[in-house]
């Protein structure tokens, strides 16, 4: 019997020349659930969105049940009984669960949408596959794990029989990827085969029937059965070499406290809380790991700490100088560097120079100014400087930031905020979005910086980062810090997500005495 | 003259009957803008594509009589107002194309239509007329009035229900009326407002679920050309049947400073488009009063300042009445624990 999906010799050449597949060979079977890994570039996505209609193959054919198809678009794939369930959700916030699900496909009652019956078709297809979902919400205001079941359940009502998740774990909670993977589960019991992108190996191992690895656009390991190989086998395929997984981690040296919270409040335009007094210290030679779901505050704390928000309430001191309510260049002279979670955004100036991007938080200062004329010559040997220490790889110090990869525009980053000697590193998802040796190198500068006696306060959603570094760990979950732990053999992913997930809470007392 | 003949001479009927007459060209162009503002893009040639759409209405209006001759009376400003809409929407579609499939700057291509209309009516009025200023010496008919059976007997309704003359008002007015009740339904109730909405607040999610994108963002530029048309139209071949030039006077512009001000849905839009007519009415009425006519001039744009400064400074005491709550909570919590 020919295998349920099969694409061969794909090959995928961007007009801008990258190369994303190269002669991919791909093949699901009925009823299985099958991984798809790699690091991010490796081109997985790329595959996928092929197969999804949503880009165009340079060269390959595609093969459902045998047969030779063409997809040209979702409507297409769509058609074909192909569902797929993207990173970044496809969702309309002020649109309720049921018209989002009906979406495109509305019930109709004449000419009119037959809204009851979109609420009926949800609440039998949610029961079907236990996939609970309330379908009067509006998506805006329900949280992420019920979004992700919406998405699912979109795909489910078009008629889905081959489902295909991009990173569907990236945004949950350990106690929600339990539930999603129960849901996926019963999918394949009813019949559905499902196609699993991750780059977390724990998950592969768990979930999947069968793995396929991919490096650099092409196949590493083919179809392999997850119960043969080991995680240190798939990262190896993955990554072309032996991954360390764990950072060495030399004692703490704990110093006083740099930076000191209070009772730090934000509410957002809308009104929303989004931080409710928040407090802790960061102390010298410590990492302070915020954990939670995202859209807890997070960043929220990192945006108000740095000067890019005005708090609402609350006191914050760095080295004792207070530096909430100043603007971001006032907080940077009070010693505090700020790698922030939306690189392209706030990390970086896209159409400038490498050179530029490295100095713009110094270049009115001497050497790079003096008396009010720019030493451009400074600042290229600056860059020079610091693009050996980083490893940043570039053709030139001249390159516009925007033609880096991720590893390499994180690691500019990088390189300007640890290069500015602050007191205080707040470092939001350093590692986010990047290949696993930048990602690596990274981890280890975070934690140089440590043994260098300085303050790191660490936020991150990748619950495993935040424990293989932290010192302490604090979890916020709805702007607030509910819990406060010493990082140790004791504290597990599962305790921790119980506090992610708002299900348990220390006393004000405890977390007090932890601050 | 004391304040109680003043406000008195002010606030009668007549005033209702004129704010209705002068809102009906802000309603329909600010239905256009709102469905063109749902579906993703932002349409800032309304203003343009009145002014073409009232230009050519009165001269194909007033030509039709030449071309057709012993074709009945009633067919010529009909034919004015189906050129009037053409017009509006080949230039829409124009805006759409550019902006859509060519990728240009949906703000500078709208600013270019609205050059465009502004220079071209003239331009085209002079070599037709010899005149800059108006179409007076084209003898234009007028879309007709619609007017309603038996209330002219009764004192005040008869002026509510059938304007200041009881003659009963432009067929645009009803036009506006329906559109909006129409606009409505198809937004909330109809698969394609749904669809458009969903465009408009994320294109990729509706492109993921097979709805065609550019498809949508095409249809609606179109249908606010055709509002916008309607708008314009309503001034040359409405109470007025001439056409001067740049007759529209920012009327577009106001019409989408409605759909802001009325918060992006369609009743909110003609509330706020009828506040700006009783700015306007409020000026012309006091035109008759021995009010310097600078003062009155003033008034609307006046009136759109202020609603914007009131309607965020409203905001802002929302902003600060939610933190303030936001702290009660707190030290509530406080006394409590």
């Amino acid at each position: 019997m020919p295998p349920f999906v099969e694409m061969r010799d794909i090959v995928k050449i961007y007009p801008n020349g990258v190369v994303a597949n190269r002669g991919v060979h791909f093949s699901v079977e009925k009823g299985e659930i099958h991984a798809l890994v790699g690091e991010n570039g490796a081109g997985k996505t790329t595959l996928m969105k092929i197969l999804y209609g949503m880009e165009h193959p340079t060269a390959g054919q595609i093969f459902l049940e045998g047969r030779p198809v063409r997809i040209q678009n979702p409507h297409q794939a769509i058609d074909l009984g192909i569902g797929m369930v993207h990173q970044n959700f496809m969702l309309i916030p002020s649109f309720t669960i049921a018209q989002n699900i009906v979406l495109g496909q509305e019930p109709r009652r004449g000419r009119f949408i037959d809204f009851e019956a979109a609420a009926r078709l949800t609440t039998e297809l949610s029961q079907t596959y236990g996939l609970q979902v309330d379908p009067q919400a509006r998506v805006e205001a329900t949280p992420v794990g019920m979004r992700q079941r919406v998405e699912i359940l979109k795909t489910l009502y078009r008629g889905a029989n081959l489902l295909i998740l991009d990173e569907p774990t990236a945004v949950l909670t350990p106690q929600e990827t339990a539930d999603l993977f129960r849901a996926v589960r019963r999918l394949v019991a009813e019949g559905k085969t499902v196609i699993f992108i991750t780059h977390k190996l724990v998950e592969v191992k768990q979930i999947a029937d069968r793995v396929t690895v991919m490096r650099h656009g092409e196949v590493t390991g083919e179809a392999l059965r997850t119960a043969d190989v080991s995680e240190a086998d798939i990262a190896q395929l993955m990554v072309g070499r032996k991954v360390l997984f764990r950072i060495e981690k030399p004692p703490q040296q704990r110093g006083p406290a740099v930076a000191q919270v209070r009772d730090l409040s934000y509410i957002s335009e809308t009104g929303r809380p989004l931080l409710r007094e928040v407090s802790f210290n960061v102390y010298a030679g410590e990492i302070l790991g915020i954990a939670g779901v995202e859209g807890n505050g997070q960043t929220e704390l990192a945006e108000v700490l740095s000067g890019l928000k005005p708090p609402t309430t609350g006191q914050a001191l760095v080295n004792g100088r207070p530096v909430l309510g100043k603007g971001p260049r006032q907080v940077r002279q009070a010693g505090v560097a700020h790698i922030p979670e939306d690189r392209l955004t706030n990390g970086v100036a896209l159409d400038a120079s490498i050179a530029d991007n490295l100095v713009v938080d110094r270049y009115f200062r001497p050497p790079f100014t003096r008396r009010g004329v720019m030493y451009p010559r400074l600042i290229r040997r600056h860059a020079r400087d610091l693009m050996h220490r980083f490893d940043i790889r570039a053709a030139s110090e001249e390159s516009p930031v925007k033609s880096l990869s991720g590893g390499n525009m994180q690691k500019v980053i990088v390189a300007r905020e640890f290069s500015s000697e602050p007191a205080l590193l707040i470092a939001a998802q350093p590692t986010r979005g990047i290949d696993i040796g930048a990602a690596e190198f990274v981890r280890q500068q975070l934690v140089q910086k440590r043994n260098e006696g300085k303050a790191v306060l660490l936020i991150s959603a990748d619950l495993a980062e935040v424990m293989s570094l932290a010192d302490r760990i604090a979890v916020m979950f709805k702007g607030r810090i509910v819990g406060i732990f010493q990082n140790g053999p004791d504290i597990t992913e599962e305790e921790l997500g119980l506090y992610m997930l708002g299900l348990k809470q220390q006393s004000p007392d405890e977390i007090e005495t932890l601050q | 003259m004391s304040l109680d003949t003043v406000l008195g001479s002010i606030f009668t009927v007549a005033f209702i009957a004129t704010i209705i007459r002068i809102s009906t060209p802000l309603i329909l162009p600010a239905l256009g803008g709102l469905i063109s503002e749902l579906a993703g893009v932002i349409n800032i040639a309304l203003e343009g594509l009145m002014l073409v759409a009232a230009f050519l209405g009165v001269v194909v209006g007033a030509y039709s009589a030449q071309w057709f001759p012993g074709w009945p009376g009633w067919v010529y400003p009909w034919l004015g107002a189906l050129a009037g809409i053409l017009v509006s929407l080949v230039l829409a579609w124009l805006l759409a194309f550019v902006h859509l499939e060519l990728g240009a700057d949906i703000i500078l291509a709208a600013l270019a239509i609205n050059i465009l209309a502004q220079g071209g009516t003239v331009f085209v009025m002079f070599a037709l007329t010899g005149d800059k200023g108006s179409t007076s010496t084209l003898a234009s008919p007028a879309l007709p009035n619609i007017v309603i059976p038996f209330v002219n007997r009764i004192p005040v309704l008869g002026v509510l229900f059938n304007a200041e003359n009881m003659t009963g008002y432009n067929i645009m007015t009803y036009a506006a009326l329906v559109l909006t009740v129409l606009v409505w339904f198809v937004l909330y109730r109809m698969p394609f407002g749904a669809h458009l909405r969903a465009v408009g607040e994320n294109p990729e999610a509706a492109a993921s679920v097979g709805i065609n994108v550019r498809r949508v963002q095409y249809t609606a530029i179109l249908l606010s050309g055709l509002l916008a048309a309607l708008g314009g139209l309503n001034l040359s071949m409405g109470y007025l049947t001439i056409f001067q030039a740049n007759m529209t006077a920012g009327r577009g512009f106001i019409a989408l400073a409605a759909v802001y001000l009325g918060n992006r849905n369609p009743i909110g839009t003609v509330i706020a488009a009828v506040i700006f007519g009783a700015a306007t009415a409020l000026g012309a009425q006091m035109g008759t009063l021995n009010v310097p006519p600078q003062y009155i001039e003033m008034i609307p744009p006046f009136v759109t300042i202020a609603a914007l400064v009131i309607y965020n400074l409203r905001r802002q005491a929302q902003l600060a009445a939610n933190a303030r709550k936001f702290q009660d909570k707190l030290e509530q919590e406080h006394g409590a624990g």
